[in-house]
This record gives C-alpha cells, sequence and structure tokens, in this order.
C-alpha cells in the first residue's frame, strides 16, 4: 500500500467542546493524513473524539462545538476556512458519509430511491430518467436484491442490513474522493456485518475511494483496515499500518485495548456437576399482536420448543442475533414474561406454572442482570437503596438491608461510600456493578444476565467479566449468560446453546461448539466474526 | 437544587413569577384593602378610570368599584383555577396511571372514556354539568375540574406505558416488588415531572374556562369575578370599553404569569430541552 | 385503499365513543331539575297536573328510565332527535338551520390557525433564540392567555365601533336581501373578527407545537444526513423537517376540534352569529334538553369527522401507519 499524495490531510485540527463539559477539547492537535484507495481506521472508546473528527471533517458539528485551530486540507484548499456554500459543493460530491443508525440516518417518510435521487438532483444537472437508471444501477452495486422494489420502499420496510446498503449506494453514488464511515456495523447483527464489511472493502477497491473507517472494535480493524489511528481523550496515541498496531502495539493504551479483545476460544472446560439446578423443556412463547377478530392478526413465535439444562454451578451461554428469542427466553425465564408452554424447573419447582403472586414470593431464588446500564437504575433512588430494595421487599430491616448493602459494593468492587451516590454519578461499568450487586442482595441460586456487558467499552466489558467469573466461584453461583457476542460467550460460559428463530439450533460444551460447529448457521456466526482470524491467533498468545 | 438555579436563570420564569407572586398577592389583600362587599353600591355609576381617587379603576354599570372587583376577582380565579386543576390532576393521574401500567382491556375501557371526554366539546360538557348542577363557586370548580381530566390523562399513561417497560421497572419486578410498589416507588416519581409542568397548561385553561362561563352570566353570580364584570361591561361596551378591558387584562396577566412560569418549570426540571 | 381501511377501522372504532357519550348525558340530565314538559309547562304560563301528566305521556316520559334511554337511542338510529318545545319544531331541523355558521367558522378558524402557526413555528425555529423567536414566541404566549370573548369585545371596540370597518356581530346584513357574490362578500366580513378571536388561541397553541417539533427534527440523524448530502438549508427544511415536523401538529388539530368547538359557544355568542355553539347556550338558559343533546350528539360527530379527515392526512403523511396495521 505504497501512500501516494494523501486525499485529506488533517494538520493540528482542534475542536473546542462547549464550557460545562468534562474536557475543553474534543481533539487537540491531531494531525493524519488518508491516501486514495486505502482504508484508514480510527479506533478508541467512546469518548475518544473519534466521531467529532468525522463530523468535523465534514464541517457538520454541533453549534457549540467549534473547530479552534488547525487545517482540513482536501483537493489543496484548507475546509476549514471554506465558505458555507463551498462546503455544500465538498458534501455528499467529494466526501461522502455513511452514519451508524441506518434506521434513524435515513428519513422515515420518503422512498430509498428518492433519497438516493437527491443525491444526484443536488449535484448534478441529470435528466430524471438518468437520475432513476443510476440510482437502480446503484442499488444493483450494492447487491440489495430487487432493486426496483427497494427503491420504491420506504426505510421502515427494509431490514437493517439492507438499509445501510442503500446508506451506502447513497454516500458512494457521485463517486465521492472521501468516504467517511462512522461506525457503520455497529447497530447490525455479526453475520450482516461480515457483508457490509465486505461490501464497503469490495467498493472501495473497485471505485479506489479513500475511507475513513470509524470504530471501537478491534476485530473490524483486523479485517478491514490498512492502517490504523488509535485515539484517547481527543489525542492520537499510536498510528501506524494495521499489521504493526495489531501484532506489535507501542502504546499502552493501545496494548490495554488489544487485550481486552475477547479471544475467540474457550478456556479450558472446569468440571461441571451432574445435577441440574436449572431445567427447560420445551418453553415456547408466541406472540400475537394487531388484528381486529382474528383479521389481520400477525402471530410470532419468538420461542419454540425449547429444552436446555443448567448444572449447578455452570455457566450456560446463550447466544444469537437480534430477534433470535435469546432475550425473550431470558424473560420467561425470570417469569417477566409468561410462557405459553413447557416446564421451567428450578430446584424440583415449576417455575413456569407458579401463579404470579408465588413467583413474587419465590423470586429470590432467581435474579436478573440488565443490558443497558444507565436505564436499568431508577434515577432517583441512591446507590445503597438500589442494592437494599430487594431485601427489603422480602422482609428485611432497611437499616439492615443498607448495611449488608455496603458489604456487596465491595464485594463488586465498588466503594462502600458510594452508597449515598445517585446513578447518574456513575460510569457505565461503575453502574452495572450496582446492577450485579442488586441481583446477588437476594443471594439467588440462579442468576440470569441478559447482555450484561454489550453496553460496554472493551476494557470496562473485560473488567465486569472477570467480577463475574470471580463471583462465580466464590458464591457458587448458576448463571445464564445472554449473549450476541461469541467472544464474550467463549470467554465465560462453560456450556453454549445457539439460537435462531426461537429455536436452539445447536448446543453443548462452549469448546465443542466453538471448536467443531454442526449446525450450518454456527459455522456462518463463527466464521462472520470481524478479524477472526486474527482473534484466534490473538488466543493463542493470549494462552 | 440546579433545577432551582436554571429557573432562576430564565428571565421570562423570572418575570412570570413575579407577575404570579403580584396576583397572589392582590388575592391576598383584597380584604384588607377593600373592606367592603366588592359587589356592593360603592358610588356613581361609570366613573372612568383615573378621574375619581377614590375609585382608581372606575366604577362599573351599577356603580361598584371596579378595583375591590378585580381584587376580590384574583381570589376567585386563583381558587377555582388551583382547585379545579388539582382535580384534573388528580383524576388524570389515577386514570393515566392505571391504564398506562396495567395496558390490555383495563387501558381499553378507560381510554374509551377518555375519548369520549375529548370527543365531547369540554365547553359544551361544563354547560351541560352547569345546566344540571347548578352554578355555585363548588359546582363550577369542580365542573371546570371534570372537563380538564383527559389530557393529564394521556400523558399520564404515555409516561406509564414507556416506563413500565424500562429496565429499572423490570428489575423491580424480579426483586418481587408488588405492583402498587411499583407504581407508586419506582414509575410515579419518574413520571411525575412532565405532568406536574403540564399542571399550569391545566391550570390556564381553567382560569380561562371559568371566565368565559362567568362571562355568559352561568358561574356564580354571587362572588366578583373578573368574567361577570367583562360580561356587564358589554351592555356599555361602545362607550365605557373599559369596564370590559380592564378585568381582561388581569386574566390575561395572570394566565400568561401560570404559562410562564410552567415554561420555566419545564425548561429547568428538563434542561436537555431547553429552548422548545 | 389501505389508508381508507385504516381510517375506516378508526371510524368503527368511535362508534362506542359515540354510545357511551350518549348514555352518559343522556342519564347526566336526568339528574336536571325539571324536565322538558316543565319547561313547556313554564312556558305556556303554568298549568294543572293532568295537563303535564298527558304531556309527559305523550313525550314517553311516563315510563322507567332505562326504557327512555332504550327509546332515545333507538330513535338516534333513525337519526330522529326528538322535538324542541322552546322552538316549536324538530330538534334535527332546528341544528340543521344553525349549522352552517358553525362550520364555516371552523373551517376558517382552523384554516387561519394552521397557516399562519405553520408559518410562524418555521420561522421561530429557524431563528432559535434570535429576535424573530423572541417575538413570535413571546406573541405567542400573550396570544394564548388572551380570553377568546374579550379579545372578541376589543375588536368590536376597535374594528366597528371606532373605525367602523367591520360590522360588529351576526352572519348576514338583515333588511338588504344579497345574492350570488355580494351575498359571499357580506358573509365573510361577518366572519373576519368571529374567525381571528376563535382562531388566535390556536394559532399561539399551533406555532408552539411547530416550532418544538421544528427543533426536534432539525436534531434528529436524517436532518445531518441530508447536510452531509450537501443540501442547502432550505432544501433541508422543505424537504427533510417540514413534512416530519407537521405529525405533531396534525394530531393536536384531531385531538383539538372538541376544544374548538366548544370556543365557539363563547365566540358566537360574543358576536351574536346564529350557529350550533349560541344555540347550545340558548337551551342552557331555556332548559331545552331535548336540543342540548341533540348538540351533543352532533358535535361529537362533528369531532369524530374532523378525526376522520386528521386519521386520513396523517396516514397520507406518513408511510410508517400503514404498515403496522
Amino acid at each position: 500500500m505504497s501512500a501516494t499524495e494523501p486525499i485529506l490531510s488533517l494538520d493540528r485540527l482542534s475542536v473546542r467542546l462547549p464550557r460545562g463539559a468534562d474536557r475543553t477539547h474534543a481533539l487537540s492537535e491531531v494531525s493524519l493524513q488518508i491516501a486514495a484507495n486505502e482504508i484508514l481506521c480510527v479506533v478508541g472508546e467512546s469518548g475518544s473524539g473519534k466521531s467529532v473528527m468525522a463530523n468535523a471533517v465534514m464541517r457538520l458539528l454541533p453549534n457549540e462545538v467549534t473547530i479552534d485551530g488547525g487545517r482540513v486540507m482536501f483537493e489543496s484548499r484548507d475546509l476549514c476556512a471554506a465558505s458555507a456554500a463551498e462546503m455544500r459543493k465538498v458534501r455528499g460530491a467529494r466526501i461522502a458519509m455513511i452514519f451508524q443508525e441506518p434506521m434513524t440516518a435515513l428519513n422515515p417518510l420518503r422512498t430509498i430511491g428518492d433519497q438516493i435521487a437527491e443525491m444526484f438532483s443536488t449535484h448534478t444537472e441529470l435528466s430524471k430518467a438518468e437520475i432513476g437508471a443510476r440510482m437502480l444501477a446503484l442499488l444493483a452495486d450494492v447487491r440489495i436484491p430487487d432493486p426496483k422494489v427497494a427503491a420504491k420502499a420506504y426505510p421502515h420496510e427494509l431490514s437493517g442490513g439492507q438499509r445501510q446498503r442503500a446508506m451506502i449506494a447513497m454516500a458512494l453514488a457521485l463517486d465521492p474522493k472521501l468516504l467517511i464511515a462512522d461506525e457503520p456495523t455497529t447497530a447490525l447483527d455479526v453475520t450482516t456485518q461480515a457483508q457490509i464489511l465486505k461490501l464497503i472493502r469490495d467498493l472501495q477497491q473497485r471505485r479506489r475511494t479513500a475511507v475513513m473507517f470509524i470504530t471501537h472494535d478491534f476485530g473490524v480493524v483486523a479485517e478491514i483496515a490498512d492502517r490504523v489511528v488509535v485515539m484517547q481523550h481527543g489525542v492520537i496515541v499510536e498510528h501506524g499500518t494495521a499489521a504493526a498496531v495489531l501484532n506489535h502495539p507501542q502504546h499502552a493504551y493501545t496494548r490495554q485495548l488489544i487485550a481486552a479483545v475477547p479471544p475467540l476460544k474457550a478456556p479450558p472446560p472446569r468440571p461441571l456437576s451432574a445435577e441440574n439446578i436449572l431445567t427447560m423443556s420445551g418453553v415456547s412463547k408466541t406472540y400475537r399482536t394487531g388484528g381486529f377478530l382474528g383479521r389481520g392478526a400477525r402471530v410470532t413465535p419468538a420461542v419454540r420448543n425449547v429444552s436446555l439444562n443448567l448444572p449447578r454451578g455452570a455457566t450456560l451461554g446463550i447466544v444469537g442475533e437480534s430477534g433470535s428469542g435469546k432475550s425473550t427466553l431470558a424473560r420467561c425465564i425470570v417469569r417477566l414474561i409468561d410462557p405459553d408452554a413447557g416446564s421451567i424447573l428450578l430446584d424440583g419447582q415449576d417455575w413456569a406454572k407458579l401463579s404470579r403472586e408465588q413467583v413474587r414470593r419465590e423470586t429470590r431464588h432467581i435474579q436478573m442482570v440488565f443490558q443497558d446500564p444507565f436505564a436499568s437504575l431508577n434515577p432517583r433512588r441512591k446507590a445503597a437503596e438500589l442494592v437494599a430494595q430487594g431485601p427489603i421487599v422480602h422482609g428485611t430491616p432497611r437499616a439492615k438491608a443498607i448495611a449488608d448493602a455496603r458489604e456487596l459494593f465491595a464485594l463488586v468492587g465498588l466503594d462502600p461510600s458510594a452508597g449515598d451516590r445517585f446513578p447518574h454519578e456513575f460510569s457505565g461499568g461503575q453502574r452495572q456493578r450496582i446492577g450485579l450487586a442488586r441481583a446477588l442482595a437476594l443471594k439467588p441460586d440462579v442468576l440470569v444476565a441478559d447482555e450484561p456487558v454489550s453496553a460496554l467499552d472493551v476494557s470496562v466489558q473485560a473488567q465486569v467479566l472477570k467480577l463475574l467469573a470471580e463471583l462465580r466461584a466464590r458464591l457458587g453461583l448458576s448463571i445464564i449468560f445472554i449473549t450476541h457476542d461469541l467472544r464474550v460467550a467463549a470467554q465465560i460460559c462453560d456450556l453454549v446453546a445457539v439460537m435462531k428463530d426461537g429455536e436452539v439450533v445447536e448446543h453443548g460444551l462452549a469448546g465443542q461448539v466453538f471448536g467443531d460447529p454442526q449446525h450450518p448457521y454456527t459455522r456462518a456466526l463463527l466464521d462472520s466474526i470481524p478479524g477472526g482470524a486474527f482473534a484466534r491467533e490473538h488466543a493463542i498468545e493470549a494462552v | 437544587m440546579d433545577a432551582v438555579r436554571r429557573y432562576f436563570r430564565s428571565p421570562a420564569a423570572v418575570a412570570g413569577l413575579v407577575l404570579l407572586i403580584i396576583v397572589i398577592g392582590m388575592a391576598v389583600s383584597a380584604g384588607w384593602l377593600y373592606p367592603r362587599d366588592p359587589l356592593a353600591l360603592a358610588g356613581r355609576p361609570l366613573i372612568w378610570p383615573f378621574s375619581n381617587p377614590r375609585f382608581l379603576l372606575g366604577t362599573d354599570n351599577s356603580g361598584r368599584d371596579i378595583a375591590a372587583q378585580i381584587f376580590y376577582g384574583a381570589r376567585i380565579s386563583l381558587l377555582i383555577g388551583g382547585v379545579a386543576t388539582v382535580i384534573a390532576i388528580l383524576i388524570g393521574v389515577l386514570v393515566g396511571a392505571f391504564s398506562g401500567y396495567y395496558g390490555g382491556w383495563v387501558d381499553t375501557v378507560l381510554m374509551r372514556i377518555t375519548e369520549a371526554f375529548q370527543t365531547l366539546p369540554n365547553f359544551v360538557l361544563l354547560l351541560v354539568l352547569v345546566a344540571v348542577f347548578g352554578s355555585t363557586l363548588t359546582t363550577v370548580t369542580i365542573a371546570v375540574g371534570v372537563v380538564s381530566w383527559p389530557a393529564p390523562a394521556r400523558l399520564t399513561r404515555a409516561e406509564f406505558m414507556s416506563l413500565r417497560n424500562r429496565e429499572f421497572v423490570q428489575a423491580g419486578r424480579t426483586l418481587g416488588m408488588k405492583d402498587i410498589q411499583l407504581m407508586l416507588g419506582e414509575i410515579l416519581p419518574n413520571a411525575l415531572p412532565p405532568v406536574i409542568v403540564y399542571a399550569s397548561v391545566v391550570m390556564a385553561v381553567a382560569i380561562l374556562l371559568e371566565s368565559a362561563l362567568a362571562f355568559l352570566r352561568l358561574s356564580d353570580p354571587n362572588v366578583a369575578s373578573w368574567g361577570n364584570l367583562i360580561g356587564l361591561g358589554r351592555d356599555v361596551l361602545r362607550v365605557q370599553w373599559y369596564v370590559s378591558a380592564i378585568p381582561g387584562i388581569a386574566i390575561l396577566v395572570t394566565v400568561l404569569a401560570v404559562s410562564l412560569v410552567g415554561q420555566g418549570l419545564n425548561d429547568a426540571l428538563n434542561p436537555r430541552l431547553k429552548g422548545r | 385503499m389501505r389508508i381508507l381501511g385504516l381510517a375506516g377501522r378508526r371510524l368503527a372504532a368511535s362508534i362506542p365513543t359515540l354510545i357511551l357519550i350518549l348514555i352518559g348525558m343522556f342519564l347526566l340530565l336526568q339528574f336536571a331539575p325539571g324536565d322538558t314538559v316543565d319547561a313547556m309547562m313554564a312556558q305556556m304560563g303554568g298549568g294543572d297536573a293532568a295537563t303535564a301528566k298527558d304531556l309527559r305521556k305523550f313525550y314517553g316520559l311516563d315510563v322507567s328510565i332505562p326504557a327512555q334511554l332504550g327509546n332515545y337511542l333507538w330513535r338516534l338510529v333513525r337519526l330522529d332527535l326528538g322535538f324542541s318545545s322552546i322552538y316549536g319544531k324538530p330538534v334535527a331541523s332546528v341544528i340543521i338551520e344553525r349549522l352552517p355558521p358553525t362550520i364555516l367558522l371552523m373551517t376558517a378558524s382552523l384554516s387561519f390557525a394552521f397557516f399562519f402557526g405553520l408559518l410562524f413555528g418555521v420561522i421561530a425555529a429557524r431563528g432559535v433564540n434570535r429576535w424573530p423567536d423572541t417575538l413570535i414566541s413571546t406573541l405567542g404566549l400573550v396570544f394564548y392567555a388572551t380570553p377568546s370573548f374579550w379579545f372578541g369585545l376589543m375588536a368590536i371596540v376597535v374594528f366597528s365601533v371606532y373605525l367602523q370597518w367591520l360590522p360588529p356581530g351576526g352572519f348576514e346584513d338583515i333588511g338588504t336581501v344579497q345574492t350570488g357574490i355580494w351575498r359571499v362578500l357580506g358573509i365573510a366580513s361577518h366572519l373576519v373578527l368571529p374567525t381571528l378571536t376563535l382562531g388566535l388561541i390556536f394559532l399561539a397553541i399551533y406555532l408552539r407545537i411547530m416550532r418544538a417539533s421544528m427543533l426536534e427534527v432539525l436534531n434528529l440523524d436524517y436532518v445531518r444526513t441530508a447536510r452531509a448530502k450537501g443540501l442547502d438549508e432550505t432544501r433541508v427544511v422543505t424537504r427533510h423537517v417540514l413534512r416530519n415536523a407537521l405529525l405533531p401538529m396534525v394530531t393536536l388539530i384531531g385531538l383539538q376540534a372538541g376544544t374548538m368547538l366548544g370556543g365557539s359557544v363563547v365566540v358566537e355568542s360574543v358576536f351574536s352569529l346564529p350557529g350550533l355553539g349560541r344555540l347550545a347556550y340558548e337551551s342552557v338558559v331555556q332548559r331545552d334538553l331535548n336540543t342540548l343533546l341533540g348538540i351533543v350528539f352532533v358535535s361529537a360527530l362533528l369531532v369524530i369527522t374532523v378525526n376522520f379527515v386528521v386519521d386520513l392526512i396523517y396516514a397520507r403523511l406518513d408511510p410508517r401507519i400503514t404498515a403496522g396495521g
């Protein structure tokens, strides 16, 4: 990849944040170059300033956020000094952009074709017929099945992957010199992500477009990058070719990020108890929506005939993409949702057939940890109170419950004095620890964890997973661990079940399922993991 | 306490608060400044404002002191507006909470009733209520409250519907909380701020409804009400237009004050949405 | 076709609401002191108990309340609203005579409020926190706080009494018989002040919601996409913001149809317009309960009709609606 004349070069670019933000600058003196026909990955955790950089190049920063130094050189002029009218000629035509969430990035009230055609009508003088033809060709180019139908569709009528393809078609409409992709696959399922990454790679090579690809995932970096820039707190801490950065990281932060990427290899199997603490058989749940007197009703089988066992002290991973029914299953197990059929035996008692009132009384045996550390804590209660709530409901005197809560804080690695603070005063990882402490306060036998680390940055993710493993050993917990991320599942689970369309397609020991997958869907999932080869090598290094 | 500081940073909100305090001051001081019955004959009818120092704002067509009626009218407007708002918010929160929390047939039934109230023009319903139950201060206040609850009910329902599936409420359920604990302890404190802000809208509308009723001479004729006075002034509108004009300004200022305070509260409680 | 089906289903769903209203109102009016016969007797200047009994029998008031309710609903099905003793003719024909001014007034006020609410809302949102926004928002607050009947009276003082530009009330000039275009112009000049008076508060509400909704949409991701495409601000607003921002306002029109009809009671009284609202007021004062019940029925029908149209427009604007079913 010989670096020729750079397409875009940032020269000591600084971006100022409004007063009251956690730091003065989102970007401080950032310099980088992108050449034609190369993919530059900008990697960093949330708050590193990587998205601000993308928007700064496009001059699409929010009102209070301003560029206060440096230059953005593109086609031999400084975009920071360009007028609004000049910028409009650059945007879309010379530099195009795709975003993280294609559902919200497309106008819900206008058809896909209309929105793509707008690119041409804004920047060219082409006739309507010509625009229509080009638009269909583009849709075919991004391999959307049946472009004619897709062009007439509204965004909500397409799948997430197809929407992102449409976004890409729109961005590439006028053959821009530079494509900025801001986490374009983060909101997608792993198999879709693999397809979109491949598509971006193919199109980029065919059109020799320069790509600035923003991501937080080193797996994606391994998959797609020519060169890599690592950002932390608005500063570039390391840059180099993909191979150099991935294999020989120099900066401590880079090393930490790479080490935190979960390796795709199960740790050596632990001995499992012969006794099952939880036995599910034939669990099913079907949703019925809408419909009037049976007309037009839609029936969605969310969970179909699932039978699984959880040995005492073991961790059962349930993996699947969105819509696979894994979250519904988790909610059936804790009876937030009532299953239609099947039994869930916990210590010999059929949990699926208990009345609501019985569930309420017995609920301490089985507890849940939720996905979103921001939504899962009542913002109006103090941390200690949140943790003490469960025991108080079940009759523990308030003072004792609060005192116990402070002990639990130490157990999950929080400062016991933090109990007097409100949830918004904690970071995401800390909140997830509070959620964990809340669930543990009732001394449950089984813990159901629904995507407990998906909303966290990778480095925090690793810490929380480590804590979970420690607690499991110390308290003898049995865990059901729901996740979409096979790498995470490989790290912590003894047993793994793979779900697709509400059914378990494969289950067994983690080492077996990941090492020797039997079902084609499991194989497809494993193949789709970004930077799969890197992850495996990396695993060998880590061992 | 951030909210308080944010509130006082907005000039409009502060202006609203000052106006509201003035109106409340008028209501409180009415008995002290004008110890006589405001509806009693005080002097020559139709004295123009500022022409006689004894009647600063002049007299109406039957020779009653307009200033005294304005001061006592503040009492009536605030009383009816306040109590009716409390009634409307209480009914609204109750209906909205059950409807939004339980969903299903409870929701269907309660929302049908709410829709029925919204389909019926509220002022027509108010007329019917007054026609049936008479127009004393109490019945008018209750009637205004009863026609004003559907909007807060819908708002509360929407809040409860979105909050009941939030993870912290589900967490409460997995901890074994009863429905009533979840509704009161977990959902309500989070659902209440927008409803409280909306109370200012309800109060503004309630004051306007009462004055319209009084203007049509369907409210309690035995109390000094701004609407009554405007209705009275209508007979002499062509020349002595001030009889109607003055109480109208009083209503405008009061409603404006309530709206400004409401908007200020909204911006203070939801800083993210400031300026909307 | 799907849009029509959807709106049709919503329309069907409003039938229970309508029945609920009628039953509620009927029962409510049972609490009223005195019935139609009492009102008639008072009108006739009193009468003996035997006459009253005969009249009650004639009007079907001698049976039990559930039976009366059943009879009433059955008559409604046949569009028979009963007989108004005060006006001496069927309620239905009294109402039909009074309907045109109200419908004209509502249409005019709604159009006025919608158009200027939209315009000012967009201007305010475009210049958020600058002087046009401050001016428009302040005026909006003042309009919102203005009691409509008072504004009407003051408008009469200014435009009819002092300037003598516009008539102070009524629907047409009585005395001179006008035809064709002159009649239309005559009616229009009578409706200018009532329209402004009724529309003012709704103008304030619409401009506020339009401004808020514009500001919200302007912050959405797809507007950033539109800017990233290189569209200029005018095109961003006309193509990507306006239609989306209109949705909450359209919803509001449906929700407030009832409030507007209620407002016309006051406005028609101020300007002596012979409309439905004034009829409602007169029936209350004269205790003509049959007519009052008929007005409730017709105004509920009007509100349901407005909501049906609003549903159609909404579904036309938002393709997501029909997909949900």
